[in-house]
This record gives C-alpha cells, structure tokens and sequence, in this order.
C-alpha cells in the first residue's frame, strides 16, 4: 500500500470538494475528518490499491450520508442524493474516462461543475484560483472533450 | 486545505493512528527526510536518496499509515541542528531498530557508542558485535544504517586510515568527520 500521505497529496482536496458539494462549505470540515480518519483506521486492512479515490468518496459520500441523517433531515434531499451518487460516475462511464484523462485542473472544473454542480465561484475556491481562471479551465476542459468525443 | 490536514494529523496522532510520522529538515548537505514511529527515532534518509522511495518503504516495512507531521520531529530537528552547527556532541533522542536485525543491528548498537570527534576501524565494529572476521558484514551494516549522523556511521573508517564508504556520498563523511574534530579540539 502506498503511504497514507500520498493518498492525501492526491484525494484531500477532491474529497473536500465533493463534501461541500453534498453538505455545505460549513459541515464540509466535519465530515472531511470524520472521513480520513475512518480511512486511515481501515487502510492497512484494505488490501487493494487499485482505486484508492473510488474508495474514499465511498467513505465520504456514507460520511455525508451520516451528517444529513444526524442533522434529521430525513428523507434525504432528492437533489443531494443524486450528486454524490453521481460523484461515483468515474469508475465506468466512457466519457468520464476521458475527463479523467484531462490535465489537473481542467478536470477538477469539469467535475466539480458538473458533478458537484457548483458554481464557478465555488469551483474557483476549491481549485484555489480566481473565478476566472476557474471558468478558462472549465471552458478549456470542455472544448477538448467535445474534440475529443467528436 | 491545509489546516484540515493539520488538524486531521492532531487527531490521528491523538487516536494512536500515526505509524510513521515524518518531516524534512533541512541540513548543510541537503533535505534530509525524518521519520519516526511512538517508540522513536527510525529513519534519517540522507540527501542522495529519493524521499518518495523511502517513505514507500517505510509503508512496506513497517505501517502503511504514514503521515506528514513535523510538529511530532521537533525535538529530532533541534537537536540536529545543534549537531550540524557543533553545539551539540551527543544526541539524545529514543531510537526505533526495528528496521534493522541480527548482526546488522549489534553493529549499528556498537556504532552508536562511538564517542563524537572519535573513529573505528570496520574490524573493531565486527569485533564488537560479536563476530570479529564480519569485517565485511560490519561494512554492509553501516551502509545499511537506516539512522546515519545520530547512529554516526560516519565515525567507521578502514583499519589503514582510509575513509570507506559513505551512503551519503564520500565528501559529506569527509566533512562531518572534519567538522567533529576540528569542533572537539578547538571548543
């Protein structure tokens, strides 16, 4: 297994994302670390390194679950159900094979965009850029896939 | 970001989820990477090896939850910042040999003894770890030290006054045996 900070390096700020996609840039931090330390209690027994990131938004998504049902706010949210469970898209569709091959931060705008339906604001925070910048790399990131979908 | 990290580093070490917590420090030669575990001190990687390597190893070796966390080296960067302005002759900090074994490890414990601005002969090191024709074996074991400068490996020289070697390159041994002595005699 790699070391737990290389999971960190390369999931922390996407699992952030996607938690203040589904609860809220307030409740976000909660759940971000409710979510690495469950993580990080279950690594050396997990025993598969094949998709790290598809394991922590597990996490995150049942993490977000929790928050929303602590808060009794019950049923779920239509709304917010369908984004995280949307969120778990990467693993089989054909055309986020090719966002994910996109370069780091247009693939980030991408996602946070369209599967976080955030706005560009929201995007510009979590990538740690001006909301401008963050739509070019959500307008760069779209051309190429039209090209490349074409 | 990162005071989320931060944090989330503070209550892992408090829930007793932090394996292997590291820092790099930096030093006249170069970063060096720190590594230690709750009984102690277990890898000081010198500036030749790739940290990226070594902290995959150290997920291999000893607990995959590894996690940047400076605040837990600390004492580990004083001390050896002290050493490398020579203001400080012997450290003491607990050390974790679980990464070395046997032979390997009586060596690397007799090295640990040799007194600042002093020197060995690998023979005198085989000697003291039980074996005195391991003179060859004495010599794998410095070079496998996994804590050089506070396990001072550096102090092993060939019987005939030669340097030997070094796993941080020759000039950098040259030079920590040159600042010890020149520190030791003129105060």
């Amino acid at each position: 297994m790699p070391p737990f900070q290389a999971l960190l390096d390369e999931h922390a700020a996407n699992v952030m994302a996607v938690l203040r996609g589904a609860v809220g840039r307030a409740d976000a931090e909660d759940c971000f670390q409710e979510t690495f330390l469950a993580a990080l209690r279950a690594y050396p027994k997990l025993g598969d390194d094949r998709n790290l990131r598809g394991w922590l938004l597990t996490i995150a998504h049942r993490k977000a679950i929790d928050h929303h049902r602590a808060n009794g706010r019950r049923p779920l949210p239509v709304a917010e159900v369908e984004e995280v469970a949307i969120v778990e898209f990467p693993l089989d569709n054909g055309i986020w094979t090719e966002v994910a091959a996109l370069p780091p931060k247009q693939r980030a705008a991408v996602a946070l965009r369209y599967a976080c339906d955030l706005p560009h604001t929201e995007i510009a925070a979590a990538l740690g850029c001006s909301p401008d910048a963050a739509r070019r790399s959500l307008h760069e990131g779209m051309k190429r896939l039209r090209k490349e979908l074409a | 970001m990162k005071a989320s990290l931060e944090h989330l580093t503070e209550r892992a070490d408090a829930e007793g989820l932090l394996d292997v917590a590291y820092a790099t420090i930096d030093s006249p030669f170069g970063s060096l990477l720190v590594a230690t575990t709750p009984r102690g001190l277990v890898k000081v990687s010198l500036p030749e090896h790739d940290p990226e390597e070594t902290l995959e190893d150290l997920a291999v070796r000893i607990s995959p939850r590894v996690l940047e966390a400076p605040p837990r080296l600390d004492e580990v960067r004083r001390q050896l910042d002290l050493y490398f302005e020579g203001r400080l002759r012997e450290f003491d900090l607990p050390l974790d040999w679980r990464l070395s074994k046997g032979f390997r490890r009586r060596a690397l414990r007799a090295i640990d003894r040799i007194p600042y601005g002093k020197t060995r002969s690998y023979t005198q090191i085989a000697t003291s770890a039980g074996n005195e024709r391991a003179v060859r074996a004495a010599g794998t074991a410095c070079g496998s030290n996994p804590i050089p400068i506070v396990v001072p490996c550096h102090r092993v020289v060939r019987s005939g006054g030669g340097l030997g070697g070094y796993g941080g390159g020759l000039p950098m041994k040259e030079a920590l045996l040159e600042m010890e002595r020149v520190l030791d005699g003129g105060g």
